[in-house]
């Protein structure tokens, strides 16, 4: 998927680490309640619901 | 034979009457009526009163001598405070009940959430109104007791129904033994476990939740305004809901969730309730504070409705025909709506002015808004009581950023009780104005209330019939359009022609409103003099114009009723 305010490279791989860094310190029994809360955080900087849902069949494929 | 109970029920604040039965003599072995009604519950006697006030006989059959166990429905809003307003009880209502507009959602010990009902100037009732069920049910029997066209049997359990052609019959029970009722109609208003519903075996539709809810009512001195709370995943119930709202007499109702493999026997356990009542008090700031129970129960969420209303000649109303979640307070709210709609649509047909088939749009509008209500109260119930692992983690994620992120907020507001707008309606005129208005109650719609003048509303003015409110600043009505409404009246029909915005008492009208101020005006939307808007027995918009004629009127009335 392409989008016109893509992530730079460093930026993807700031975001990468930092995303990876936060699982770590939420630890595995808040993980999910922790990438669910930041789902909403980014689904309402997003304000778009209709992209939302594009991106949940993304994020379902090939799991 | 039937026995009911001498013994009034238990209570610490309501004294319960118990009244005599009603005994059929020799000559009553087979009795005729228009219309009997199964069932004294709050959709049974409005359907009784409203039919009384269209001039239409009914038997209403209680199977008590008392009013119901128990609280039950507390909360009453606007709209039904403005539907028993039209059947005479909404003032004793309003002097016992507590009136509130505010609703709190906490967690870990943080208001996340406060809901504000707003409260117009123009609105004779507050959003909600608090008084227990045996109130209501009182003020209601004592209205029925009081009209000469009903007829409520206390001790009368009606223990079968049967249809043969166009008749009705029901097999009634008695402390002097059985008889049985012909009737042109009957409704069954039985309640939610409905065994009319069950005797014609018919299936609900729709969805019953997991998880079940004690419903108790405690006696407790607790110094808090009348505001409903909520508390979500406390530290004593975790992952669960508890509710409190405030009733007259010092009763505070507790509702809270039961944990997941409990069961309701195990629930209603003294010592459980007596634990977990002392864990809420506590948890809100009174810890010890010394309580008496009064009523407990359970329930579970269900979102279910039959999906066709009359079957021959049954009709059914309120739990009888749907199921409703609790939250939201939808139950008897809903029950009001559906007795004042299948009122006059059975009043029409009984007093020949309209076809049987015009109960066929009772059952449209009234399945129709049961769908509605049961859409919105699914997405209550799936906050409240979350149906699977994503539901509970999508619950839980937006339990924890309420503390500090505002956009989740809002999800905490469990949409209330509000009446249905029949938008699409088949009675609604195809060839009014109702597009080109811009503001004010659309065909359909429930009318919105207007303040007149002090103690006086516009809604105090309509219902029992049709209402045509005429916009003019003229001396009389129009001729043409009081040809109109003779004529129509000649054919048995109701219609009341009420002027609006003269000064003086306009001739041909049987009211005349002065809307001194233009208030009515503006919140209908009224531009100029010779518009209009045609109401519904049951209040509710079915034709609008900016300009009025004998013809578009006459169109409108033979559209309503050809229906």
């Amino acid at each position: 998927m392409t989008t016109a305010n893509a992530l730079t490279i460093p930026a993807l791989e700031t975001v990468y680490d930092s995303l990876a860094e936060a699982l770590d310190q939420a630890g595995e029994d808040q993980a999910r309640l922790f990438l669910v809360k930041l789902a909403l955080l980014n689904a309402n900087a997003l304000g778009d619901a209709a992209l939302f849902r594009d991106h949940l069949a993304l994020a379902l494929r090939d799991l | 034979m039937h026995n009911p109970t001498a013994q009034p029920r238990p209570s610490i604040y309501y004294p319960y009457q118990v009244h005599a039965p009603w005994l059929p003599g020799e000559r009553d072995a087979v009795q005729k009526h228009p219309v009997a009604i199964v069932g004294a519950g709050p959709s049974g006697l409005v359907t009784a009163l409203e039919l009384a006030r269209h001039g239409v006989r009914s038997v209403v059959l209680c199977s008590e001598l008392q009013v119901s166990q128990g609280s039950r429905a507390i909360v009453f809003t606007r709209r039904s405070l403005e539907i028993l307003q039209q059947v005479g009880v909404a003032q004793r209502i309003v002097e016992q009940g507590l009136p509130w507009r505010f609703g709190n959602s906490h967690y870990r010990g943080q208001r996340v959430f406060r809901m504000e009902a707003p409260h117009a100037a123009h609105d004779r009732f507050f959003p909600m109104t608090n008084i227990q069920q045996q109130y209501l049910e009182e003020y209601l029997c004592d209205a029925c007791e009081a009209h000469p066209l009903v007829d409520l049997r206390w001790g009368n359990r009606c223990t079968g129904v049967r249809q043969e052609g166009e008749r009705a019959f029901a097999e009634v029970d008695t402390p002097a033994g059985a008889y049985v009722i012909e009737a042109d109609w009957l409704v069954a208003a039985d309640g939610g476990r409905s065994p009319i519903r069950a005797a014609l075996g018919l299936q609900l539709e729709g969805a019953s939740y997991e998880g079940y809810f004690v419903i108790a009512d405690i006696q407790v001195d607790l110094p808090l305004p009348t505001e409903r709370l909520a508390y979500f995943d406390p530290e004593w119930n975790p992952g669960n809901t508890v509710l409190m709202h405030r009733e007259p007499h010092g009763i505070w109702r507790v509702d809270y969730q039961l944990p997941a493999g409990e069961t309701p026997e195990q629930a209603l356990q003294p010592e459980s309730l007596k634990a977990r009542i002392d864990a809420q008090l506590a948890m809100i700031g009174y810890p010890g504070i010394a309580w008496e129970m009064d009523w407990s129960s359970v329930y579970s969420a269900r979102a279910l409705t039959l999906p066709d209303y009359v079957h021959g000649r049954i009709l059914f109303a309120g739990d009888a025909a749907h199921l409703l979640p609790i939250f939201g307070v939808r139950g008897a709210n809903t029950a009001f709506q559906d007795a004042q709609s299948l009122a006059w649509h059975l009043a029409f047909v009984v007093r020949g002015i309209a076809a049987p088939s015009l109960l066929a749009n009772y059952s449209r509008e009234r399945v129709g808004s049961a769908r509605e209500i049961i859409d919105e109260a699914g997405k209550s119930t799936r906050f409240m009581t979350p149906p699977t692992p994503g539901f509970q983690l999508l619950r839980d994620a937006v339990l924890s950023l309420s503390l500090s992120q505002e956009f989740v907020r809002p999800l905490y507001h469990w949409r209330t009780s509000r009446p249905h707008a029949y938008t699409h309606s088949r009675l609604n005129s195809p060839g009014d104005d109702n597009a080109l208005f811009t503001a004010g109650p659309a065909d359909g719609a429930p009318p919105g209330n207007v303040r007149l003048g002090a103690d006086d509303y516009l809604l105090d003015h309509l219902g029992g019939g049709l209402d045509l409110l005429y916009f003019t600043e003229a001396a009389a009505l129009p001729a043409p359009l009081l040809e109109v409404v003779h004529a129509v009246r000649a054919r048995g029909v109701p219609l009341r022609a009420i002027a609006v915005g003269a000064a003086s008492q306009v001739e041909g009208a049987e009211l005349t409103l002065a809307d001194r101020d233009g208030q009515l005006r503006e919140r209908y939307g009224v531009p100029a003099a010779g518009a209009a808007y045609l109401l519904r027995p049951d209040q509710h918009v079915c034709a609008r114009w900016l300009t009025l004629d004998a013809t578009r009127l006459r169109a409108a009335l033979d559209h309503l009723l050809a229906a």
